[in-house]
């Protein structure tokens, strides 16, 4: 009796186990099977049209990406600008004075909250402060709707780094009669420096792909334009109009500028934690 | 030994100087990084109630029928949430019931039966796929996916299961690859890497000592996992899945994609819908006055169902990471 409860075990054993490592490869291999897809999709359209070519009017063969590729580049930018300083400080904020405060400890709720919020509501709510009473969709409410998805990574990557930098060398700089904001600009933050790196790329990462808040907000324009204060043509719209149309062309364009967008997040995130795994 | 008097006396008046402007600058770094903080609670806030201001007319016009009523009629201006919502749990709740087996599955494989050198690649890995963007996803599910989708499982399931009295209804309608069920299976493949993360994060948590005591008294890999790890990371386990879900919730582009559009009452699994996203998405471009007011209601119900779901996810892997602490 006992070796048939024994074969029954390891039998039950046995499936468990190859079930989890069929989920483990099926899990690789649709990462795999889009990958080579969007490459052999992808490379296929790429050409250096894509880069010099605006985008072409419905039905009509050419053309490329360029407005599309410079005004994501531009709002991303102007987002990364409004929003590393902003997380950063919100960052230090929760590390150094964040842990007998409850309202610091809401905060923190509500950024973890927020990271994993729909990112189209954000879109509508930026619509309803930024477009709805200005008149016209914009570039700058793109950027808007963007900085509010990046703003939340920063600062918890930010915290975590600066959590890790060891009490030790705060104290030695309070010793040394170093005021507070000394010590967390000059020797926390400078500690921590390439995990808050990290945290900027990957929220870089996050907001590339990002296509729902700005159908409201940036919308799309079919020409090129650098004026901010218009309604600005970006990658992930254009894609999202172009692989939704019936032309051939179009939805051979949407391909390329997905591979753009899904080449340039992965190099990202590599290079991310790269950076991090070699600094500590 | 000199006494603090002494102390306070040699201090020149410039010394004080420099440490009163010490001060006040530390005040106002404390300030400044704190009014920073409090930004995203505002922007949060801000969201709730700039979306309730902007759907005020809808609420006023249709009252609590918004929430229950199916028709969505652009044309005669009757709007109800009901289709939307519908849409919404349905391919988030496929998505779960095909995501969270698989993730337990791959969190499983990582913490106990991986090769220790295998574990940061294919950790990462998993993680890159969180990184797609959701458009990408959509994508494949439109022009990749749903073709083979509809040949290989929606046509010979119709023909199989189509015929049975109690359960055909589910397999009826078009098989064109697209709709409730399609979107469930994207979206499966989109929240699986949160998911998984999560599980093997709280998995690593459980003390090394149970894990040992359990093999030592000659259980199998899969006992353990089973009757220890598991009951362990219970709390840790859900919350992971409830992130997954609200996740899978608040998507738009791989849901809009594949999900057929249509406003209507999905009647089968393969049947076409709408979520409350891939309405927006759809239809705010040529929306206006009670039309527009009635996506921002939607809009408005989707931060709320979103934010319950993912707040309770919060607390439950935060519970569970506190236990890491206190027990061995």
């Amino acid at each position: 009796m006992n070796a048939a409860l024994y074969r029954k075990r390891r039998f039950f054993n046995k499936i468990g186990l190859t079930l989890s490592m069929g989920a483990m490869v099926l899990g690789l291999a649709v990462l795999l099977w889009i990958l080579a897809i969007l490459f052999y999709k992808g490379f296929a359209a790429l050409d250096l049209n894509l880069f010099t070519q605006d985008t072409p009017a419905p039905g009509t063969e050419g053309g490329g990406l360029r407005n599309a590729i410079v005004g994501s580049l531009m709002m991303l930018s102007l987002t990364v600008v409004v929003a590393t300083p902003i997380g950063i400080l919100a960052g230090v904020y929760l590390a150094e004075y964040g842990d007998a405060s409850r309202t610091a400890g809401l905060t923190r709720f509500v950024t973890d909250v927020m990271l994993s919020a729909p990112s189209i509501v954000l879109g509508l709510f930026v619509y309803a402060i930024a477009v709805a009473t200005v008149g016209n969709f914009s570039g700058f409410a793109g950027s808007l709707a963007l900085s509010l998805i990046a703003i939340p990574v920063v600062v918890r990557t930010t915290e975590n780094m600066l959590r890790l930098v060891p009490g030790s060398q705060r104290e030695a700089a309070f010793a040394l009669g170093a005021p507070r904001w000394k010590v967390s600009v000059m020797v926390t933050l400078r500690a921590a420096r390439s995990g808050v790196i990290t945290g900027v790329l990957l929220a870089i990462a996050r907001i590339s792909g990002e296509t729902a808040p700005l159908l409201f907000t940036a919308l799309n324009n079919q020409f090129f334009s650098s004026d901010m204060s218009k309604p600005m043509a970006n990658l992930p719209v254009v894609i999202f109009q172009f692989a939704m149309s019936p032309y051939d062309n179009w939805i051979r364009l949407a391909w390329a500028g997905a591979l753009l967008i899904t080449l340039s997040v992965l190099v990202l995130n590599i290079v991310a934690r790269v950076f991090l795994r070699d600094r500590t | 030994m000199t006494s603090p008097l002494q102390i306070q006396e040699s201090v020149s008046s410039e010394r004080q100087l420099i440490a009163r402007r010490q001060r006040t600058q530390d005040a106002m770094f404390h300030r400044v990084t704190q009014a920073l903080s409090l930004l995203v609670l505002a922007a949060l806030l801000g969201i709730i109630v700039s979306l309730l201001i902007t759907a005020a007319p809808t609420f006023k016009k249709f009252g609590f029928e918004f929430l229950f009523s199916s028709e969505w009629d652009v044309v005669n201006e009757k709007f109800g949430a009901l289709i939307a919502v519908v849409g919404t749990v349905l391919s988030a709740g496929i998505a779960m019931l095909i995501a969270v087996p698989l993730a337990f599955g791959i969190a499983l494989f990582l913490t106990e039966t991986c090769p220790v050198w295998l574990r940061r690649p294919l950790g990462t890995a998993i993680e890159l796929l969180a990184a797609v963007p959701s458009i990408i996803y959509g994508m494949f599910g439109l022009f990749v996916f749903a073709p083979l989708f509809a040949d290989f499982f929606q046509v010979p399931v119709q023909k199989v299961l189509g015929g049975l009295p109690a359960i055909g209804w589910l397999f009826g309608g078009a098989t064109n690859g697209l709709g409730i069920l399609a979107a469930g299976v994207i979206l499966a493949f989109m929240v699986l890497p949160f998911v998984a993360a999560v599980m093997r994060d709280v998995f690593e948590i459980v003390p090394a000592i149970l894990r040992e005591s359990a093999y030592g008294l000659g259980c199998t890999t899969w006992e353990v996992v089973r009757k220890v790890v598991l009951p362990y990371a219970q709390t840790g386990v859900i919350g992971g899945i409830m992130l997954g879900l609200g996740r899978a919730l608040g998507e738009t582009m791989a849901v809009t994609f594949v999900i057929g559009n249509a406003s209507r009452i999905p009647t089968s699994l393969f049947s076409p819908g709408s979520s409350i996203a891939s309405t927006l998405a759809n239809e705010f471009g040529e929306a206006a006055d009670l039309h527009m007011s009635s996506l921002f209601a939607l809009g408005f119900l989707l931060v709320v169902i979103t934010l319950v779901v993912l707040s309770l996810a919060k607390l439950l892997i935060n519970r569970a990471e506190k236990n890491k602490g206190t027990s061995s």
